[in-house]
């Protein structure tokens, strides 16, 4: 047995600290003036009632989370965000995974392939938008001529409000699938390939490979994937502005364009604070639930 | 068989991929006539861009997201760097619970707290300024938990060694941490850049003149007017606003890619 190293010579303990804290406090000016007290305040705001010509905010209690409750767009809009998560997280993911398992391999063209996936994930969301908006125009963009070509008639994706709100998760998938493929590349690498070789000689076949070694190994990635989706299902909401603008009837807007449109079209920013906490606490709760569900399910090396 | 099978997939899904994207190049170089009808034989013209380039001031949305993206990238290294340095080299009481705030702001993003943010910046006077939109982005979570990730690999005798030849820790971190940490901040770099390149709500929000506007919120005003602009005019600008991103993106495709990856393991 080798004895463990003495541990390197302590410069003295106070002047060490307040080094660090000197250190930290740049950051965490920032930090804590638009990250953690706007947080703390966006509860207490929604507390309040708005201010309004000469009457001041005052204490409402419940009051905006009575109005909340009884808000048909309110449900609905948190309806749709949640069809949204389900619809665009696993897709993207399978999408994405599928992505990685194609490219990781000797492939023609491999470099086009890849580059293909990963582009629209460097673009502007806003730019990006706008040529779907392009792509969706009815009668005239690509996707009627597409569908007109095999005998359907014109359809307006967007403007129906059957069909809005798949109409942003594919933009949404299209946009999002490439970015996680990056990861699942990375950890692809990682894997020996002797792994692969083992299970080989063992007369594992190609999917058998995939179920008991790749996939199993890949899992942390797919849990920090899983994780980042969730955030961005939450989040991502330029593309609305321009393919949708929320309608028709708020048929695809999300919680953050409502927020948006509370605070910045309405000016009701106390509703706005309330509708931002449940977001807030709907985020915390997903995340917690995810750690901890897909946790116990995750191999680690 | 299975060879063959996952390259004809493989190729679909990428000409799937890249259909929206060459469609809008290609209503782009071409006169507006053939927005909606393909031939391989149409002129190809450069008049859409020069024709978006003066209808709306995209040279002005350019310089503001340019300085923008600047500030935000300086600010971000000198913040995140000091403070990933504390995190990884020093022991000191309520270091656990900071670095556990530093982590909230991966899922309580400034982002979502857009109208407490405005509230703050209208009382600073600063509404309609570059300042304000890169205040919020300036000390960054994601960055600080990177960068001592990898302070934190960095050898422990090399520190020794510099403290024996008598430098100061700012010296250490500048003389030994910084320069080992280079692709770190490289692959930071290039997704803070994109990020806040692409970044819409927030801007939107905060400016609302020429003078302030990124290229972003440029182009949303600029195809959102009713005046019926051409397809092909949107489809230009469009591409003019994403198009530097694209080309460094081309260009340095491999860096990018590992970019993304190193900033995504870690």
């Amino acid at each position: 047995m080798v004895p463990p190293r003495p541990p390197i010579k302590e410069r003295p303990m106070q002047r060490h600290w307040i080094h660090a804290w000197l250190l930290l406090t740049p950051a965490f000016v920032f930090l804590l003036a638009f990250t953690h007290i706007p947080a703390l305040t966006t509860l207490w705001q929604s507390f309040r009632t708005t201010p309004r010509g000469r009457r001041p905010s005052r204490w409402a209690g419940l009051e905006n989370y009575q109005e909340l409750i009884s808000d048909p767009i309110f449900w609905k809009v948190l309806g749709n965000n949640i069809w949204f998560a389900i619809g665009t997280i696993p897709t993207s993911i399978l999408i994405a995974l599928v992505m990685a398992l194609w490219v990781s391999e000797r492939l023609p063209g491999r470099g086009f392939v890849r580059m293909a996936y990963f582009t629209p994930t460097v673009l502007p969301m806003i730019a990006v938008a706008n040529i779907w908006l392009f792509f969706y125009t009815p009668g005239f963009g690509l996707f009627d001529q597409i569908t007109g070509f095999f005998g359907f008639g014109q359809s307006n994706v967007l403007g129906s409000p059957k069909t809005a709100l798949v109409g942003v998760m594919v933009v949404t998938i299209w946009k999002e699938a490439g970015f996680f493929m990056i990861f699942y590349l990375a950890a692809l690498q990682t894997i020996p390939p002797s792994l692969i070789e083992a299970a080989r000689i063992e007369g594992a076949g190609p999917w058998t490979i995939f179920r008991r070694v790749t996939f199993p190994l890949l899992m942390p990635t797919t849990l920090f994937i899983g994780v980042n989706a969730v955030v961005n299902a939450f989040r991502m909401i330029d593309h609305i502005f321009v393919l949708t603008g929320g309608g028709p009837d708020n048929a695809s807007s999300l919680l953050l364009y409502y927020i948006y449109e509370t605070a910045f079209r309405f000016w009701d920013t106390s509703y706005a604070a309330s509708l931002t906490v449940v977001l807030l606490a709907l985020l915390a709760l997903l995340a917690l639930g995810q750690f901890f569900f897909l946790d116990r399910k995750v191999h680690y090396k | 068989m299975t060879r063959a099978l996952n390259i004809t997939g493989a190729w679909m899904l990428a000409l799937i991929w890249v259909l929206p994207l060459a469609y809008a190049i290609w209503t782009a170089f071409h006169p507006a006539a053939y927005e909606a009808r393909f031939d391989l034989f149409a002129p190809v013209t450069f008049e859409n861009f020069a024709k978006a380039w003066e209808a709306a001031p995209f040279a002005r949305y350019f310089l503001n997201t340019f300085v923008l993206v600047t500030v935000i990238l300086i600010g971000q290294f000198i913040l995140c760097t000091l403070a990933a340095y504390a995190f990884a080299r020093y022991r000191f009481p309520g270091r656990d619970v900071l670095f556990a705030l530093v982590l909230v702001q991966l899922l309580v993003m400034p982002d979502i707290l857009i109208v407490e943010n405005y509230k703050s910046i209208r009382y600073l006077g600063l509404v309609d300024t570059i300042a304000a939109i890169a205040l919020p982005y300036i000390a960054s979570g994601f960055g600080i938990f990177l960068l001592r990730q990898t302070f934190l690999s960095v050898p422990k005798e090399l520190e020794e060694a510099a403290q024996i030849e008598g430098m100061s820790s700012l010296g250490i971190m500048l003389k030994v941490y910084v320069p080992l940490a280079l692709p770190t901040y490289l692959a930071y770099g290039l997704v803070s850049v994109s990020h806040h390149w692409n970044n819409f709500l927030w801007p939107l929000i905060i400016t609302n003149s020429v003078e302030t506007r990124p290229v972003t919120v440029g182009l949303q005003i600029f195809a959102s007017i009713d005046s019926g602009v051409e397809w092909s005019v949107i489809n230009a600008a469009t591409l003019m606003t994403s198009g530097p991103l694209l080309i460094a993106f081309l260009l340095f495709q491999r860096q990018f890619v590992q970019s993304f990856m190193r900033a995504g393991i870690k």
